[in-house]
């Protein structure tokens, strides 16, 4: 099966893509810096984030680059002004909520698209408490930018082990365990696939963090100890 | 009933069934239990092989499920525009103080829960409330008091009347729904299934110029066509009733006062399609119009207008409800789908599409009650007669819902064309004061000052200034409506209906909301703030829901710069 190529204009170059390809595909095919968040090459895209938007033929609405395929005899703009609003806006939301302290690469699109730190002065930042329950990570949602990345390996994308939900909906979203019970407790394996694909501080192995808190050898042993689950017996929650 | 045999009883009508039985599920062991603790999701989980976490995920996104222990009764009082304008913050406020708790809260001797609710669709009947008792089904309650939520609950309300032009309504103020002895022995599914193919149905309605009627505006014939001509190895007609836009309850009108004429459309549909399987997603707000179409499809079913061997025909249809449990989100097709298959209501990207890939991955004919409902008298009287009524670009009778500051609030059956000042001075009873606005197309919709009044009722008119049918939704408001407040109110409504899974919506119906909260002392650049915010949610989120959430908003600083100036005048 010969892969028809598809013929477009991105930024104003001609381009030629096989059949299938998304416009991100094109754009790196073309050397075009395209950003994304939610986007991995390991997990199912979701084109959730929406910062990989460009515009398609000016229509109505911007399109998903990560997931929106190629058109023949298209025109794409990867960076046009209501693009760059669209990207602007949405980092200077993310940051109004998240904290990206640990998350450089999203730093860098702030700069990038001369994103304001300050846009939304008054704005509720997502507050959760620090989730140090297992050996092995630790969980600091303040961090979450809800990319759904470690739902996904956990789930279908990788691990089968579905220790992992999204929780209320909207604004107040968040990544949780059954009846919020502690990863011991849950179907966790502990395979740190998820900390493997966090985009930002949110998933952190326990070493890491306890080297940040400045532990000693002995503290770190102490509070990394693998003793999970040697004892099959399953709990009974609280 | 709390003991374990109780569940297992109840459980056990579901052996067998996969995810899809997931909402049904949990419907039935709230109903009985009162909330949905961990070891009820432990035997779910094991019954319909569902992880135990993603049924504690699809719990925490419908907000009528709870997984903490509720009040043996629930009280959910309408805090939306037009329940607000009738003084449903007070009724709310009052009946906390009288049972010494705060809103979504429950009495210390496990009696009541209170909570405030979006748009319960009783525009017509505000203020109103949803209320449940353990073990009881739901009812929804018109013009309530607080005397009235703390005594026995009566919910007894009027259908309007159409007049004799009617199509859609019916021409007999009724208070009982229409059986089928009134309505008649489904003539037009009759006629189809005798002396139609199929594509000559399809052929009728894309003639007929329909136009979907829930907002989306698509022609239905086309969507037929597209669906009857995809392969797959089943395909589903559903019908869209999770109609919750704040100031629109055409829908449930119809359902509560003409179920069979939705039944016809809908079998009709099926026929035309080639399918024998039908689901009415129906928002969990609305248990009258729930109970009346079941009671309905009954009565279909034991004449043979329903079932197997229709009329004596190889045709076949099973219409099975499916109930919503609080999530306005779900209106949206794909989120609809999402629902039914026992998962949290997200939005699914497009393309791929519904006639295409739809609920289950099948081809799938997804329609608004009022178009379905339209359907049967296309059949009846021809495409010819359909396109008579109305304009070129509006064939056939339109329902609006109309409420605030009119004489008489409700749902009418307008030709398309009258003008919007026309219909409000002389269908409608008159504005109640001086117009202020009106809110044209619910939430998502935009306003319209005075002047702008004497635009046509169409669909291309409207579109022309550019406005919106949107869900037919008008709202009218007089000089004495504090607009900031009503703002403040769609949003709220937009972010507690945000489903959270893109992020310029998430983010941005949080943002938005927040602005909105302190508009009566804005800061400087607020008004840009709210334009990006509402710019970036119409051109980047996957959906309708955020595509719209930002609208009015947008619409309020055109028409009403003042409403977001520092310093503002004083308002009422």
């Amino acid at each position: 099966m010969a892969d028809s190529a598809i013929k477009l204009r991105l930024d104003g170059n001609e381009l030629a893509v096989p059949k299938g390809a998304t416009i991100l595909d094109a754009a790196q095919q073309a050397g075009v810096d395209i950003p994304v968040i939610c986007y991995h090459e390991a997990t199912s895209p979701n084109g959730l984030c929406r910062i990989c938007v460009v515009d398609v033929d000016g229509g109505r609405v911007l399109q998903p680059a990560c997931v929106a395929e190629c058109q023949a005899d298209s025109n794409v703009e990867t960076r046009n002004e209501r693009v760059q609003r669209s990207r602007r806006t949405i980092l200077e939301m993310l940051n109004a909520s998240v904290n990206l302290d640990e998350a450089p690469e999203i730093q860098e699109m702030m700069d990038d698209y001369a994103a304001d730190e300050a846009r939304f002065p008054d704005a509720n930042l997502r507050e959760h408490t620090l989730i140090d329950d297992n050996p092995f990570y630790i969980r600091d949602y303040e961090q979450c930018v809800l990319c759904w990345r470690c739902v996904q390996v956990c789930a279908e994308d990788a691990q089968f082990t579905f220790a992992l939900t999204l929780k209320n909906r909207g604004h107040e979203t968040s990544v949780a365990t059954a009846f919020d019970i502690s990863m011991t407790e849950s179907p966790c394996v502990f395979c740190g696939q998820c900390i493997g694909v966090c985009p930002t501080g949110a998933l952190k192995p326990k070493v890491q963090w306890g080297l940040e808190q400045g532990w000693g050898a002995d503290e770190m042993r102490q509070k990394t100890r693998r003793g999970r689950k040697r004892n099959p017996e399953k709990t009974d929650g609280e | 009933m709390t003991t374990q045999s109780g569940v297992d009883t109840l459980l056990a009508m579901y052996e067998g069934r996969g995810r899809e039985a997931l909402l049904p599920v949990l419907w039935d062991v709230q109903g009985a239990f009162g909330s949905i603790s961990p070891e009820h999701v432990h035997r779910i989980s094991h019954l319909l092989r569902v992880p135990e976490a993603d049924i504690f995920g699809v719990i925490g996104f419908y907000t009528l499920f709870h997984d903490e222990p509720t009040g043996r009764r629930i009280i959910r009082v309408c805090t939306d525009p037009t329940c607000a304008l009738a003084g449903a913050d007070g009724v709310l406020h009052e009946l906390c103080e009288r049972l010494g708790i705060h809103d979504n809260e429950t009495t210390k001797d496990g009696e009541y829960t209170v909570e405030h609710s979006p748009c319960l669709g009783l525009c017509d009947y505000a203020p109103a409330a949803l209320a449940s008792a353990r073990g009881k089904a739901d009812i929804a309650l018109p013009n309530v008091s607080v005397s009235g939520l703390l005594g026995e609950w009566h919910g007894e309300y009027f259908q309007p009347a159409g007049d004799s032009a009617s199509v859609l309504l019916n021409t007999a103020l009724v208070s009982a729904p229409e059986t089928l002895i009134d309505y008649g022995n489904y003539r037009s599914l009759r006629r189809a299934i005798q002396d139609m193919t199929p594509e000559e149905v399809i052929a009728q309605v894309e003639a007929s110029s329909l136009i979907g009627r829930g907002g989306a505006a698509f022609p239905t014939g086309l969507k037929w066509k597209f669906t009857r001509g995809a392969p797959g190895d089943c395909k589903y007609v559903v019908c869209n009733a999770d109609e919750s836009e704040p100031g629109t309850f055409k829908d449930r009108v119809l359902m509560e006062h003409r179920p069979h004429l939705l039944l016809e459309g809908i079998a009709l549909a099926a026929y035309a399609v080639g399918t024998d399987k039908a689901i009415i997603f129906i928002r969990g707000e609305y248990p009258r119009a729930t109970a009346i179409l079941a009671a309905a499809i009954r009565e279909a079913e034991a004449s043979s207008l329903l079932g197997d061997a229709i009329m004596g025909s190889d045709f076949a249809l099973d219409i099975e409800l499916r109930r919503g449990a609080g999530a306005y989100i779900c209106g949206e097709e794909t989120a609809l789908f999402e629902a039914i298959e026992g998962k949290r209501g997200f939005p699914r990207m497009k393309p791929p599409y519904p006639t295409t890939f739809g609920l289950f991955g099948q081809p799938t004919a997804v329609n608004n009650v009022e178009t379905l409902c339209a359907v049967p008298s296309i059949i009846d009287k021809g495409a010819d007669w359909f396109k008579g009524i109305g304009t070129e670009g509006s064939a056939g009778p339109k329902l609006v819902s109309v409420s605030g500051h009119v004489g008489q609030p409700g749902v009418y059956e307008i030709e398309p064309g009258i003008t919007l000042r026309a219909f409000l001075d002389d269908v409608c009873g008159g504005v109640i004061g001086e117009l202020q606005t009106v809110l044209m197309g619910g939430a998502a919709g935009t306003f319209l000052k005075p002047d702008d009044i004497d635009v046509r009722l169409t669909f291309e008119d409207l579109r022309a200034i550019g406005s919106t049918f949107g869900s037919g939704a008008i709202m009218v408001f007089n000089q004495t409506t504090d607009l900031r407040d009503m703002l403040k109110r769609l949003g709220r409504f937009f972010q507690h209906e945000s489903c959270g899974k893109c992020f310029p919506c998430q983010l941005g119906t949080q943002r938005q909301v927040e602005i909105l909260e302190r508009l009566d002392a804005p800061q400087a650049g607020d008004a840009e703030r709210l334009m990006d915010i509402g710019l970036t949610m119409t051109e980047a989120s996957i959906c309708g829901l955020g595509h719209t959430a930002g609208i009015a908003v947008m619409s309020a600083i055109e028409k009403f710069p003042e409403l977001f100036e520092q310093n503002g005048q004083e308002h009422g």
